[in-house]
């Protein structure tokens, strides 16, 4: 056991005992970042969906796909964290119904299983069917496996498709608005904490989750088209900039507005939280999450709604300020969650976050759990390719 | 009916029993006792060693020392927070031998100069400037006794 006395060493001021290590590292500040990307790219489908922008169109099914691929691996850190994967059930056979943390295991199995899952299934169905009979051996069996027998296609079942998948959209954009509202709401209920207690929170988590999702399915729909070597939808790229434009604006003023307030109400807490927004988190907080992750992106895409220039100049630029975003709003997480840990309750002291490379809290892992949803997706591309799903003309003949 | 719901129900219903019984068998037969949790663990976790054992069980070897500690102003403190957790100690003085920390730095962590401290619950000082003659504070302070002074 390490003596209390070599850990004081990272310690400024005054600070109690339990505040000295930190108890959530940066598995919890990717917990609250992969599910806003999935709730993120699903909202942006079912702008397509459910508000009939056509334009969307060639994203709709990534979007969707990411969200799923995302979405799998979403509660995966936080397993990770707690170090017990054969307990993890538990959450789910007896959870404590006053405990927020507790129901987040209803949440995200709704959000699962009768929202994303039974979509991305409607919309495949006839795909899968067809596929079944296109392809030989193990694939065969999977595509046959997953129309889980239902594989009649005759043109009135095909249109219950098209209608129940429609209802799941409409059910399911409430449900993505809880999943990532819920982990909002979960560090803005802890009244101990000024750094997070806040009502924002929850909007401002769904407003960064919005933008990160876009971002993430812009910049993967440009990728995905220069590997399969395919012409970008230019006017879908430009819809999915302007919204991203959007929000970004919305979530910037809200941001900005919890900490106006903040300033102007100056509670007695409000001295410790300049000093940590001044020094601890001053890079992380005006650099990455302020410049990178919100002003430059916000003035590239601004330019565009005044001014658009030519393809060659436009593709780079997304592709830069998508990314610039991600980075944005991953060190939001971070301040969000490293820096409501960072200075002590009693106001007078702060202690000190080292993020280690090795072991089940350091940087490799957080880096594998970042990558894994890349490769689930590539598997889902792969196994259900959208570019390869049948045109609806096909259909009719 | 669309066929698509006459599949999905049976299999929405199939899952929950599944989840219903897997559930009846999962939890454990303690839990709920006493509160929301495995009654059993109490057990468990009180027949965990515990690390620091406390002045009453130092005190059973080594009474002059404790009497010492005793008789001056550190008389608050324990002999852990000082000498460091002390369970395998106890059970083999010889071959698990405690740290006896009394340099500056050590001292420091609770005597040097802090704002943020009280110096009417704590008396502070400066360690870079009180005393620099001497390397180390229990060259002249007694750790036990501070007020018994070495020339
Ligand atoms: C079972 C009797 C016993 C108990 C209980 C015990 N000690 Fe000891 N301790 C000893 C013995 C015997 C020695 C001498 C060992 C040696 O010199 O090799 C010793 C030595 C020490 C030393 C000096 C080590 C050194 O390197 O010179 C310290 C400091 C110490 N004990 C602190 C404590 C503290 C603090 C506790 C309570 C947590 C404690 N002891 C409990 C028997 C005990
Ligand atoms: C303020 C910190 C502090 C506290 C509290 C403290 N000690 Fe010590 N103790 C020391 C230091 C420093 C030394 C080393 C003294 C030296 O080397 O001259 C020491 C030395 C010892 C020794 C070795 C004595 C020797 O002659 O080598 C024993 C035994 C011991 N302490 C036991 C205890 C016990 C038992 C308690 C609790 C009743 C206790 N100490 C509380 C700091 C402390
Ligand atoms: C765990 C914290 C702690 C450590 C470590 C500690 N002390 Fe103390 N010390 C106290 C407390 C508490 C008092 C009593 C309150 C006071 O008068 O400051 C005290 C009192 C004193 C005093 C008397 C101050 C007065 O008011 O007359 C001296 C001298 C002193 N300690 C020296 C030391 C030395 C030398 C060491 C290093 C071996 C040491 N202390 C380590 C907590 C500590
Ligand atoms: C050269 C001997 C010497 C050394 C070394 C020394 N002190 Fe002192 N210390 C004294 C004397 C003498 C006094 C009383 C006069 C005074 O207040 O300066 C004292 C006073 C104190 C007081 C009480 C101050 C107050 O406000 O009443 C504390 C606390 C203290 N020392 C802690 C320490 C600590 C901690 C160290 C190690 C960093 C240390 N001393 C090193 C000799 C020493």
């Amino acid at each position: 056991m390490e003596h209390l006395y070599e850990m004081l060493k990272q310690v400024d001021g005054y600070i109690y005992p339990n505040e000295i290590e930190l108890h959530w590292g940066i598995l919890i500040v990717l917990y609250p970042y992969i599910t806003g990307l999935v709730a993120g790219a699903f909202i942006l489908a079912s702008l397509e969906r459910v508000f009939k922008i056509k334009v969307l169109r060639p994203t709709y099914h990534l979007a969707l796909l990411t969200a799923l691929a995302f979405l799998l691996v979403a509660i995966l850190p936080l397993v990770t964290h707690l170090g017990h994967p054969f307990r993890a059930y538990e959450i789910m056979t007896t959870p404590h119904l006053q405990s927020a943390m507790a129901i987040f295991g209803f949440v995200y199995l709704w959000y699962l299983m009768v929202v994303l899952l039974l979509e991305i299934w409607f919309d495949y169905r006839r795909d899968l069917v067809l596929w079944a009979e296109q392809s030989t051996g193990i694939k065969r069996r999977l595509y046959k496996i997953l129309t889980l027998g239902v594989t009649d296609l005759s043109p009135k079942t095909i249109a219950w498709d098209e209608k129940l998948g429609f209802i799941v959209t409409v059910v399911g954009i409430p449900s993505a608005f809880l999943l990532h509202g819920y982990v909002g709401f979960i560090f803005g209920s802890i009244k101990a904490n000024p750094w997070w207690s806040s009502v924002l929170m929850p909007v401002i988590f769904l407003l960064s989750a919005m933008v990160s999702g876009i971002a993430m399915v812009m910049f993967l729909y440009m990728v995905v088209s220069r590997i399969r070597k395919v012409k970008i939808d230019m006017p879908c790229l430009d819809e999915i900039g302007k919204f991203l434009f959007m929000v970004l604006i919305l979530d910037f003023t809200l941001e900005s507005l919890d900490q106006v307030h903040r300033i102007y109400e100056a509670e007695e807490s409000f001295e410790i939280l300049h000093m940590l927004v001044n020094g601890k988190l001053n890079i992380t907080l005006f650099i990455m999450q302020g410049l990178v992750g919100t002003i430059i992106p916000l003035a590239i895409l601004g330019f565009f709604r005044i001014h658009l220039p030519k393809e060659k100049i436009r593709k780079p630029l997304y592709m830069l300020s998508g990314l610039m975003v991600l980075v944005g709003v991953f060190f939001m997480r971070w301040n969000v969650v490293i820096g409501g840990q960072l200075f002590s309750k009693s106001f007078l002291g702060f202690t000190n976050f080292k993020l280690g490379m090795i072991g089940a809290e350091g940087y490799l892992m957080a880096i594998f759990w970042l990558v894994l949803p890349f490769c689930i997706l590539s598997f889902f591309l792969w196994l259900v390719p959208p570019w390869k799903k049948h045109a609806e003309a096909e259909l009719t003949e | 009916m669309p066929p698509q719901l006459k599949t999905l129900l049976p299999v929405l219903a199939v899952f929950i029993c599944i989840f219903l019984v897997a559930r009846h068998f999962l939890i454990p037969d303690s839990f709920g006792k006493y509160g929301h949790y495995r009654a059993n663990s109490m057990d468990e976790i009180a027949a965990l060693p515990a690390h620091h054992i406390g002045k009453a069980a130092c005190m059973d070897c080594h009474d002059t020392e404790a009497a010492k500690l005793n008789s001056d102003l550190h008389s608050g403190l324990t002999c852990e927070v000082c000498h460091g957790p002390g369970w395998q100690h106890m059970d083999d003085p010889e071959k698990n031998k405690l740290s006896k920390p009394g340099t500056r730095e050590f001292c420091g962590k609770c005597h040097d100069m802090n704002p943020a401290r009280r110096t009417s619950v704590i008396h502070q000082i400066d360690i870079k400037t009180h005393n620099i003659d001497r390397a180390n504070c229990i060259d002249c302070h007694n750790p036990h006794a501070v007020w018994e002074m070495k020339d």
